[in-house]
């Protein structure tokens, strides 16, 4: 694919010279990505050789990186074919046991039945943390697990209520189908019932625009997601910040988990290696996932 | 559509998503919030969009000068070519602002700010349609009224007017087809929120925003099922806007003929 792009720069290049500058420029930038791609090659090396098909099912956060990785994979080695559907953490433990998937996703840990009757063999590859983040013109930084649930289920609606201006309070959530939202809605809100007047905004990123536009709204993003624009706001006194969610003192967080039935072994072991090199855990960084190196 | 959405009309659930609310937290998957919420912002888009439309189309057919003509026209298509995007985004570092701060209160996002924006939206789609009715009036009727001493806005009152009804009706049903099926529009500003909207500044949710919002749900969820019902209701819209739209210009084009 390259080649074609090549050729048709070094005949445009010939054309004058304002072209032959453009030509110049995007030749370097074409060689720059060539270069940077053979960098990257390390970690592709354990697929050197492999063949045949990957199946993966499973939770809905981890696809996102599951793709990326795929993607990558199979345009470096196209005897490889992966298939990735969702289906949720109870799915993917399903799937993997039964025989079905060679690889089940899952937000949770395993039950120690669940891995003593299936012989289940599971890898934590990424965190996933959710802070509450409001305007920084807010001046409210701290609330308490029960404030928040009251607050998202709508019987505070005040921003006095909890130490801040004589405003209502907005409330931004996120679609059902959201794996930040169910992080947070199972270890922050317990549960509980989110208020129907809730406004729904599409991603992390729009959770960011909405909050960081709106001096009285909160919401919460993806911990990998909190910068400037936003407010941090501390639950029960501990921060959402990438450190804390490391050590485990930030609650609102879950690992995300692969199992193989029994040790992996041919692709699925190359696979999981792969998650855990530096460019799949930073391919797991930049959708917003911490770390687990 | 059908196909994947028959399980739903086969198993009598479909009347149950119409009528029922949304909660996938309690298993309901009820779409009849997001019905309201479509016509609770097509209507009112409309309604603003129409006035507007009518005099800008007056203006640029008859009214005015034929430079200015040709330069309001060219805006009018110009806006049209204006992708639905640029005004989603401008409206939410301008509009919404301002109507969070000095109108509705709130977050801004609501009914009413999307409406305001997809008038804009629709209105040059109108205009164009409203236009072309105003001056495919017959020539020698034209001379008829100018021989008889009338004014231009006589011409355009008692003439083109009544002419150009089913082309005007052709254009308002097409602007109410766009601003149903608009989907950035209210996925930005209308708040995108699950209650049944009372008011017009409260936060409501379309049925295109609802499947853009609930897309990436996995396959065999039932909230993934629910967006085939809001997609037939959407088709049974469109169909039936379709169909208007060709019997209205059969009507005129037999009145022509």
């Amino acid at each position: 694919m390259l080649l074609p792009l090549f050729v048709s720069i070094s005949q445009s290049s010939k054309k004058g010279g304002g072209m032959r500058s453009l030509g110049k420029s995007v030749l370097c930038s074409v060689l720059f990505c060539f270069i940077a791609g053979v960098a990257y090659g390390d970690d592709f090396d354990i697929f050197a050789g492999q063949q045949g098909m990957l199946k993966i099912a499973g939770g809905t956060a981890h696809i996102p990186v599951m793709k990326e990785v795929a993607e990558l994979i199979m345009t470096s080695n196209p005897e490889i074919r992966i298939t990735i559907a969702g289906g949720g953490t109870g799915v993917g433990i399903k799937q993997v046991w039964e025989g079905l998937v060679d690889i089940g996703n899952a937000g949770r840990l395993a039950t120690d039945e669940e891995i003593a009757a299936h012989k289940l063999f599971m890898v934590k590859w990424a965190i996933d943390g959710v802070g509450v983040v409001v305007n920084p013109k807010n001046r409210v930084t701290d609330l308490t697990g029960q404030q928040l649930q009251d607050i998202f289920s709508g019987r505070i609606d005040n921003w006095r209520e909890v130490g801040g201006e004589d405003r209502p309070i907005n409330l931004y959530d996120r679609d059902a189908s959201s794996g930040t939202r169910e992080v947070f809605w199972q270890e922050a809100l317990k549960r509980s019932e989110v208020a129907k007047k809730a406004n729904v905004v599409v991603s992390n990123g729009a959770m960011k625009t909405a909050v960081a536009g709106d001096p009285y709204g909160i919401g919460y993003v993806s911990v990998g997601h909190i910068d400037a624009t936003v407010a941090p706001v501390a639950l029960d006194g501990v921060a959402p910040s990438l450190a804390n969610v490391k050590k485990g003192s930030y609650g609102v967080a879950r690992g995300l988990y692969s199992l193989t039935k029994g040790e992996p072994a041919g692709l699925a072991k190359a696979f999981l290696e792969f998650l855990l090199s530096p460019t799949g855990q930073k391919i797991a960084m930049d959708k917003g996932f911490i770390s687990v190196q | 559509m059908l196909f994947l959405g028959w399980p739903l009309l086969w198993g009598g659930q479909f009347f149950h998503l119409i009528a029922e609310e949304w909660s996938p937290d309690r298993g309901l998957y009820g779409i009849f919030p997001m019905v309201t919420g479509s016509i609770a912002i097509a209507l009112p888009a409309l309604c603003i969009s129409l006035p507007i439309s009518l005099g800008t189309s007056f203006v640029a057919a008859t009214l005015a000068p034929p430079p200015l003509r040709r330069g309001l026209l060219t805006m009018v298509r110009f806006m049209a070519g204006v992708p639905t995007v640029i005004y989603g985004f401008v409206a939410v570092f301008l509009l919404v602002p301002f109507m969070r701060e000095q109108i509705t209160g709130g977050s801004g996002l609501n009914i009413l700010t999307a409406s305001i924006i997809l008038a804009l939206l629709i209105a040059p789609t109108m205009i164009v349609f409203f236009v072309d009715g105003l001056s495919s009036v017959e020539k020698g009727s034209c001379l008829a009224v100018d021989a008889l001493g009338g004014t231009k806005v006589q011409k355009l009152l008692y003439l083109q007017l009544p002419q150009a009804l089913p082309a005007i009706v052709a254009g308002m049903v097409m602007g109410l087809g766009r601003a149903m099926g608009d989907t950035l529009i209210s996925l930005m500003l209308a708040g995108n929120s699950i209650a049944i909207p009372h008011t017009a500044i409260d936060s409501g949710r379309t049925l295109t925003a609802h499947i853009a919002l609930v897309i990436a749900a996995d396959f065999a969820s039932m909230e993934f099922k629910s967006i085939f019902a809001a997609g037939i209701i959407l088709y049974v819209f469109a169909s039936v806007v379709v169909v208007l739209l060709r019997l209205l210009t059969g009507m005129s084009m037999r009145r022509a003929g």
